[in-house]
C-alpha cells in the first residue's frame, strides 16, 4: 500500500549500517518498495570501523514509521535502528545558498542576515555570494525564505543528520 | 588455508554445507564451476529453463526442509532465475542461488551477458553477495546457507564474476560468520507468553490459524497438542496446509478467499485468535478492516516486521513457532482446566457438515477427482500445485495429513511452479509418489522440463485439469465482468498426450473417474513421468469464494 501521509509528523530514523557498497541501495530501495517516502537521507562513517550512520527523515503516521523501522531492521546489513525523539535529539542540516548580489545594498543585507543566522560567507563573486548555514531544518527554511526576494540562484542542502542528546543512546528496535 | 581456484573453493564449500544436488544450467560465465562439477560427487541436474532450476530447488527445500541450490550463468541465465527467487522469497523457502558474472574488470561496462543480478534481486532475497575477493568464497557460501535457513527462511543469491572462479588463491576454510545485523530471535519473551496464556485461559471460543511457519519450524505436533488441550479448532493458510491432519475433528481447512465454509464462518466468531507462523495476507483475511474485529489476537511470528503489518495483535510474540507454542502449552498446563465447549463444538461441527456437503460431487468434477486421488495416494505422498483454479481445488478438496506434503506457490502465485517443484520434491523424497495437480494454462508454462524429468529419471505424475481456458481468469470474468471472456481461450492446444510422448514421457487421457483412478495407479508404479490429461468443463467455478474486498464470512457457495 502506498501510504500518503495525510497527517503525522516528520520522524528521524537513525541506523547503524555496514559501511560497504550496496547498503545505501538496499536501504533506499526498501523505502521505495514499501511506499514510504524519504524526505532526506544522509550517510557517513560512524564511530566504529566499517560501520556507517544513516539518518533518514520520513513524514508519516506512527504505524508507517514503526513498519519502516522494522523493515529496516530486517535488512541484514542494518545493525541497529532507532527512532530519535525530537525532545532528546540534536539534529542539524547544512545548506549552501547562492544569492544574487549585483547591488551593494542587497549585498550588505545578505551579509547582515548571514550574521544574524550565524552563517558564513564562503564564496564571494562580483555579482553573487555563497552562504553556508547550519541548523535545524526550520532555521534553514527561514533563511532560504529571507533570501528568496534577493534572487536565489542555487541551493544545496545536505539533509538532516542527528544524534540523541547526552549519554543516552537511542532505543533499540 | 588451502591454495585452489575459486570454482574449486565453491564446490568444496558446497560439500561442507552437505549439498547433495544442484539444479542448474551452465553457460559462459560458470564454465570454470562446471569444470569442477565434472569431477564432483555432487549431483547436478540439468534443467531446461533456469526458472525451473529455481523452482526445483524450492520444491526440494520445501519437501526436505534442507536448503535447495540452483545455478545459472550471467545475464539471461541469472534473470531467468528471478521468478523462482521471488517465489521462494514470498513463501519463505530456503534457496541459495549461484550465478556467474562477467570478469571483475568488465563489471559495469555492459559487457556481453552482463546483468546487475545483485541489484535486480535485492528486493527479493534475504540478502545477496557478489564475490570480489576469491579468498572469501567459503565464508560467503557459509553465510549464504546460514541466512537462507535460519530465522524466517528465504532465498540468498551469490554472484561470482568469472575471474574469481579461475583465480587461484589461499582460501580460508574455517572463517566464522560475521553478521552484526542478523540475529534471528527464536525464544519467546516470557512476559508475552504469560499474556497469551491469560487470554487463552479466559477464552470461550478460541480459534487457531496456522501458517507456513508451523511447518518450517516443525511445530505440527506441538500445535495439535495445544489445539486438543484448548479444544480450539485449527484453520490453516494455504502455506500451512498439512500442519494439522485435515481429517482431524478440530480441522477447519483453509481460510480466506477460497477458504472452506467452516474456516470462514468459524474464524470470525473467535473471541481469542491464536495466529501462528502466518502473516495475515489479503488472501487470508478478506477485507482486513473487518477481519476478526471482535477477537483478541495473539500473533506469533519469527519475523517482527510481520507483527502489526496488516493486523494489530493484542499480544505479539516474536519467536520460532515451535518454541512459542511449547512455552504457551507448558505455561498453560499449570493453570488450565479443560473445558468441554459443547455449544462451540456443535457450532463448528455444523459448519464442517455444510462444507462436507459441498464436497459431495461425482463425475468428472475436480472435487470428485481430487477426492479419488486422495484415496489412491498414501498419506506421505507429496502433491504440488500450479496456480489458479487447480490450486484452489487442490487446497480445498485434496486433504493433507502431514506437513511438507502439500507444496504450492502461495505468495507469488506463480503459474508453472508446480511441475518443476514436483521434480525437486521427488529428488528430495524419491521413495514417495509425487503428483503435480496442474491446469492446462499453468503446465504449459514450464512443460519443457518434462525433458529433465525423463532424462534424469525423476518420475512424477502430472494431473492436468484441462478446461482449455485460463480457468481462474475465466471464473472472475464470469462472476465479476458480465461473462465478457477476454483472452482466456487456450483452444484445446496442445494435445498433452502427444506432448508427453514427444518427451519420452507417458501421456494418457481419461474420460471417467474410473479411468482416472486407473491411470494414476499406473503412473505411481511407472518409472517414467506420466501426464494424465483430465478434460473438465470450462464452466466450473471454484467455490466457496469470498468476493474481492468483502469480509471472509461473506461466502459465495455457487
Amino acid at each position: 500500500m502506498i501510504r500518503v501521509p495525510k497527517e503525522g509528523r516528520t520522524y528521524i530514523i537513525s541506523a547503524i549500517v555496514e559501511h560497504k557498497p550496496g547498503v545505501l541501495y538496499s536501504v533506499s530501495n526498501m523505502f521505495r518498495r514499501r511506499g514510504f517516502n524519504i524526505e532526506t537521507i544522509t550517510v557517513g562513517a560512524a564511530e566504529e570501523k566499517d560501520l556507517a550512520r544513516l539518518t533518514v527523515t520520513i513524514k508519516g503516521d506512527e504505524r508507517t514509521v514503526e513498519q519502516s523501522v522494522k523493515q529496516l531492521h530486517k535488512l541484514i546489513d542494518v545493525v541497529k535502528v532507532s527512532i530519535l525523539e525530537p525532545e532528546s535529539t540534536v539534529s542539524r542540516e547544512l545548506a549552501l545558498v547562492k544569492v544574487k548580489t549585483d547591488d551593494t545594498k542587497v549585498r550588505s543585507d545578505v551579509i547582515n542576515y548571514t550574521e544574524i543566522f550565524k552563517g558564513h560567507v564562503v564564496d564571494v563573486a562580483h555579482d553573487s555570494l555563497v552562504v553556508e548555514i547550519t541548523g535545524d531544518s526550520d532555521k534553514i527554511n527561514a533563511f532560504v525564505e529571507l533570501m528568496r526576494p534577493f534572487g536565489l540562484k542555487e541551493i544545496a542542502r545536505t539533509g538532516v543528520t542527528a544524534l540523541s542528546r547526552g549519554m543516552r543512546s537511542a532505543r533499540m528496535e | 588455508m588451502v591454495k585452489m581456484s575459486g570454482a574449486k573453493a565453491l564446490i568444496e564449500s558446497l560439500k561442507k554445507q552437505k549439498v547433495e544436488v544442484i539444479f542448474g544450467i551452465p553457460g559462459g560465465s560458470v564454465l570454470p564451476i562446471y569444470d569442477v562439477l565434472y569431477d564432483s560427487e555432487i549431483r547436478h541436474i540439468l534443467m531446461r529453463h533456469e526458472q525451473c532450476a529455481a523452482h526445483a530447488a524450492d520444491g526440494y527445500a520445501r519437501a526436505s526442509g534442507k536448503v535447495g541450490v540452483c545455478m545459472a550463468t550471467s545475464g539471461p541465465g541469472a534473470t531467468n532465475l528471478v521468478t523462482g527467487i521471488a517465489n521462494a522469497y514470498m513463501d519463505s523457502s530456503p534457496v541459495v542461488a549461484f550465478t556467474g558474472n562477467v570478469p571483475r574488470a568488465f563489471i559495469g561496462k555492459d559487457a556481453f551477458q552482463e546483468t546487475d543480478i545483485v541489484g535486480v534481486t535485492t528486493p527479493i532475497t534475504k540478502c545477496n553477495f557478489q564475490i570480489t575477493n576469491t579468498k572469501e568464497i567459503y565464508r560467503t557460501v557459509k553465510t549464504a546457507f546460514y541466512v537462507a535457513s535460519t530465522g524466517r527462511p528465504g532465498p540468498v543469491l551469490v554472484d561470482l564474476p568469472k575471474d574469481t572462479q579461475t583465480e587461484v588463491e589461499d582460501v580460508e576454510f574455517d572463517d566464522g560468520i560475521h553478521l552484526r545485523g542478523y540475529k534471528p530471535n527464536t525464544e519467546p519473551h516470557s512476559l508475552q507468553v504469560e499474556k497469551a496464556v491469560k487470554l487463552l485461559v479466559q477464552a470461550e471460543r478460541p480459534v487457531i490459524i496456522a501458517g507456513g511457519g508451523v511447518i518450517t519450524s516443525g511445530a505440527s505436533q506441538e500445535l495439535l497438542t495445544l489445539a486438543e488441550m484448548l479444544v480450539a479448532p485449527v484453520s490453516t493458510t494455504l502455506m500451512g496446509k498439512g500442519c494439522i491432519p485435515e481429517n482431524h475433528p478440530l480441522s477447519l481447512g483453509m481460510l480466506g478467499m477460497h477458504g472452506t465454509i467452516s474456516a470462514n464462518k468459524i474464524v470470525p466468531e473467535a473471541d481469542v485468535l491464536l495466529a501462528v507462523g502466518m502473516r495475515f495476507t489479503d488472501r487470508s483475511t478478506g477485507k482486513v478492516e473487518t477481519f476478526c474485529r471482535n477477537s483478541k489476537i495473539i500473533h506469533i511470528d519469527i519475523d517482527s516486521a510481520e507483527i502489526g503489518k496488516n493486523v494489530r495483535p493484542t499480544v505479539p510474540i516474536v519467536a520460532d513457532a515451535k518454541l512459542a507454542l511449547k512455552a504457551i502449552r507448558e505455561r498453560l498446563v499449570k493453570s488450565y482446566r479443560k473445558k468441554e465447549r459443547s455449544t462451540w463444538m456443535s457450532r463448528i461441527q455444523e459448519q464442517q457438515r455444510q462444507q462436507a456437503e459441498m464436497e459431495k460431487r461425482d463425475g468428472m468434477t475436480p472435487t470428485h477427482l481430487l477426492a479419488e486421488l486422495r484415496k489412491i495416494l498414501p498419506n506421505d505422498a507429496i502433491t504440488t500445485t500450479e496456480v489458479g483454479q487447480n490450486q484452489m481445488w487442490a487446497a480445498l478438496y485434496l486433504k493433507s495429513y502431514k506437513p511438507r506434503t502439500f507444496i504450492s506457490s502461495g505468495g507469488l502465485g506463480t503459474m508453472g511452479f508446480g511441475f518443476p517443484a514436483s521434480l525437486g520434491a521427488k529428488v528430495a523424497c524419491p521413495d514417495v509418489p509425487v503428483v503435480d495437480v496442474a491446469g492446462d494454462g499453468s503446465f504449459i508454462m514450464t512443460e519443457q522440463d518434462l525433458a529433465s524429468s525423463v532424462m534424469w529419471k525423476i518420475p512424477v505424475t502430472v494431473m492436468v485439469l484441462n478446461n482449455s481456458v485460463l480457468g481462474m481468469v475465466a471464473q472472475w470474468q464470469r462472476l465479476f465482468y458480465d461473462r465478457r471472456y477476454s483472452a482466456i481461450d487456450l483452444d484445446k492446444c496442445p494435445d498433452f498426450v502427444k506432448l508427453a510422448e514427444a518427451y519420452g514421457a507417458q501421456g494418457v487421457r481419461v474420460d471417467s473417474p474410473e479411468e482416472f483412478a486407473k491411470a494414476v495407479k499406473a503412473a505411481m508404479k511407472s518409472d517414467v513421468t506420466t501426464v494424465v490429461d483430465v478434460p473438465i468443463s470450462p464452466e466450473q467455478n471454484v467455490f466457496p469464494m469470498v468476493p474481492p474486498g468483502a469480509g471472509i464470512d461473506k461466502i459465495m457457495v455457487g
